[in-house]
């Protein structure tokens, strides 16, 4: 053992580790780099030449007007409003629809179990893109289209998520569940009583990752939506590139408020986001 | 939303073994066999009306002329016929594949690296993940409209060059054909790079630290323990990420569509397929059936590429 702590704590000096750190350090300037840039951006006043060359970083007439510009221009309280009412449909949904769905497919036993699953599997692996014309279709025939409710509904109940709740559920050991059968719980009761206590923590990350998705998808709501009133986040903030094409100010601004949400967000529940990719996650 | 479902290198019980009762717990107390019906009906429902039933209406518009307007008739192959004589449709499927091409090795290598190198407990490599994966929560139109800031014709990027002589004029990162293509690359790559990392952080914290040591004890620096004890632990999560990234990369929308401000590039020759759905699909004079001719060929390559990469899975297994 000895031996290997010494190769170990020579390999600390050892040249590699600068290497590890330089590049750790490069990542790291190129990742954050373009937000502090923005950030400054969004900060620079009139009197800022923001072509100096060389570039500078600190604002030398530092001024909080571009926020109010960029909201005086663009609704975008409103587009968070919006970007918050799908959410919350969506959330709800996959936390019911999906959690109800995955306990049946794991823990009770009927006919036509192995179609439903098949189903979903099935459904799972339709990318999107591929259906989203009919989708369209669909919605425009039940007169949902520039609706909030018809930019929420297809997502309502993902098929993996019910996937990795039936896996979850599955994993419960089955005594749990004989004791309550036992004590005369039916299905409903051991459902609500025995089992989802046993899955929150998967349930808390697929309520995560679809609250993520439903903040960042852009193509649906896209096509979806048609009126400025009913724009989420996502599909309002396209309109800053046209509005604010002459001032690269303004359009910082604008994304520097729509990041604000999601990084504070994504700060406070990080320990589920890294979770959720080792357990089986998703992707916004 | 990309979708995607990571696995563990060690085996994970998906079922419960069947219990000595027989038929398990669950199947003596519902007597009534619509109860299990009960749990699924919202999950059959919305997964069948917006994503089985459009699938099938998709699989019979595209064989359709019919229009935003106007249902269409049978038109046989017509559709299909029409794709190979429209310049858009060889364009955008040139582009898309080209993402393929060129995003996936890059998702497969870098983010591993980088996993390899913010491995541990200590709380500055805890910092380091956490800032590497933050753009991963961020929508492509904000990554998007922060990239169009910085590779502008004034932006940050040209500036930057010119200032430290490297060129004399701005590149027209957001106007040429292809440098405008491998822009949309490289945000693609700058947004993706923190998911596959916590992938593979998942599949490095498997392997075995005694591998490790051995390496180390029989002399091997770190770039040799990387090749000859990461490589091979992960070469599973390696495929998955192919994958998974080449998917992601064929499917490409909010980066293109942003930095090309929804136009798709100058004469439309930086569409991507989904793009090209996009924008043949909607609007009134949308051809439908010509979009879902469009999108039954997307289906089939995106099949075709999950289907080499699980033969590739099941070659590697055999081995």
């Amino acid at each position: 053992m000895s031996a290997v702590r010494a190769v170990r704590s020579r390999r600390r000096v050892r040249p590699g580790a600068v290497v590890q750190w330089v590049v750790i350090a490069a990542m790291f300037v190129l990742l954050a780099g373009p937000l502090v840039w923005q950030l400054s951006l969004a900060l620079k006043g009139m009197g800022d030449d923001l072509y100096a060359k060389p570039p500078q970083l600190i604002p030398t007439d530092p001024t909080l007007s571009n926020f109010g510009d960029v909201l005086a221009r663009v609704p975008v309280p409103r587009y968070v409003l919006n970007s918050l009412v799908v959410a919350f449909f969506v959330v709800l949904g996959n936390v019911i629809g999906a959690t109800a769905a995955g306990y049946a497919l794991a823990r009770l036993r009927f006919r036509g179990r192995g179609l439903a699953t098949a189903i979903f599997l099935i459904a799972m692996l339709v990318p999107v893109e591929t259906v989203i014309v009919s989708q369209f279709l669909l919605v425009r025939s039940i007169a949902l289209q520039d609706t909030l409710l018809g930019v929420a509904l297809p997502t309502m109940v993902a098929a993996l998520n019910i996937l990795l709740l039936r896996n979850a559920f599955a994993n419960i050991p089955d005594e749990l569940e004989e004791a309550a059968v036992l004590d005369g719980a039916n299905a409903w009761q051991r459902f609500l009583r025995v089992c989802v206590p046993q899955v929150k923590g998967v349930i808390t990350v697929v309520a995560i990752f679809a609250f993520v998705g439903s903040w960042n998808d852009f193509l649906w709501p896209l096509l979806v939506l048609s009126s400025d009133d009913n724009y989420t986040l996502t599909v309002g903030l396209n309109r800053l590139r046209g509005t604010f094409y002459d001032d690269p100010r303004l359009i910082a601004a604008g994304t520097i408020v729509a990041l604000v949400p999601i990084i504070v967000f994504f700060s406070f529940l990080q320990r589920y986001f890294f979770r959720g990719l080792e357990s089986g996650g998703l992707k916004g | 939303m990309t979708t995607a479902v990571v696995p563990h290198d060690r085996p994970v019980r998906s079922r419960p073994e069947p219990s000595r009762s027989g038929r398990g717990a669950a199947s003596r107390t519902h007597s009534r066999w619509f109860v299990p019906w009960l749990f699924l009906v919202p999950a059959l429902a919305v997964v069948g009306v917006f994503i089985v039933l459009p699938f099938l209406n998709t699989l019979a518009i595209a064989f359709t002329d019919s229009t935003m307007l106007v249902p269409g008739q049978f038109v046989g192959l017509e559709n299909f016929g029409r794709l190979l004589d429209d310049p858009r449709f060889v364009t955008a499927l040139v582009n898309s594949s080209l993402y393929v091409v060129v995003v996936v090795p890059v998702m497969v290598l870098l983010p591993l690296v980088l996993a390899s190198l913010v491995t541990g407990q200590s709380r500055i490599m805890g910092f380091f993940r956490t800032a590497f994966y933050l753009p991963v929560v961020m929508s492509a139109v904000i990554v998007g409209l922060i990239w169009t800031n910085l590779l502008g014709k004034q932006g940050l990027v040209n500036e930057l060059l010119q200032w430290l002589n490297v060129v004399s004029a701005p590149l027209p990162f957001l106007t040429d054909r292809w440098l405008l293509l491998f822009s949309a690359m490289f945000v693609t790559v700058w947004m993706g790079l923190g998911y596959y990392m916590v992938i593979y952080l998942a599949a490095l914290a498997n392997i075995d630290d005694s591998l490790y040591d051995a390496a180390a004890m029989d002399g091997a620096g770190a770039v040799r323990k990387f090749l000859h004890v990461t490589l091979p632990g992960v070469r599973s999560t390696m495929l998955l990420i192919g994958l998974l990234s080449s998917i992601a990369a064929f499917r490409v929308f909010g980066e293109v569509y942003v930095l090309t401000n929804g136009t798709g590039g100058v004469g439309g020759r930086n569409l991507t397929m989904t793009m090209l759905i996009q924008r043949e699909g909607t609007g009134l004079q949308a051809q439908t059936g010509y979009a879902g001719a469009i999108s039954l060929v997307m289906f089939v390559l995106l099949g075709g590429l999950i289907a080499v990469q699980l033969w590739l899975q099941r070659k590697q297994a055999d081995r």
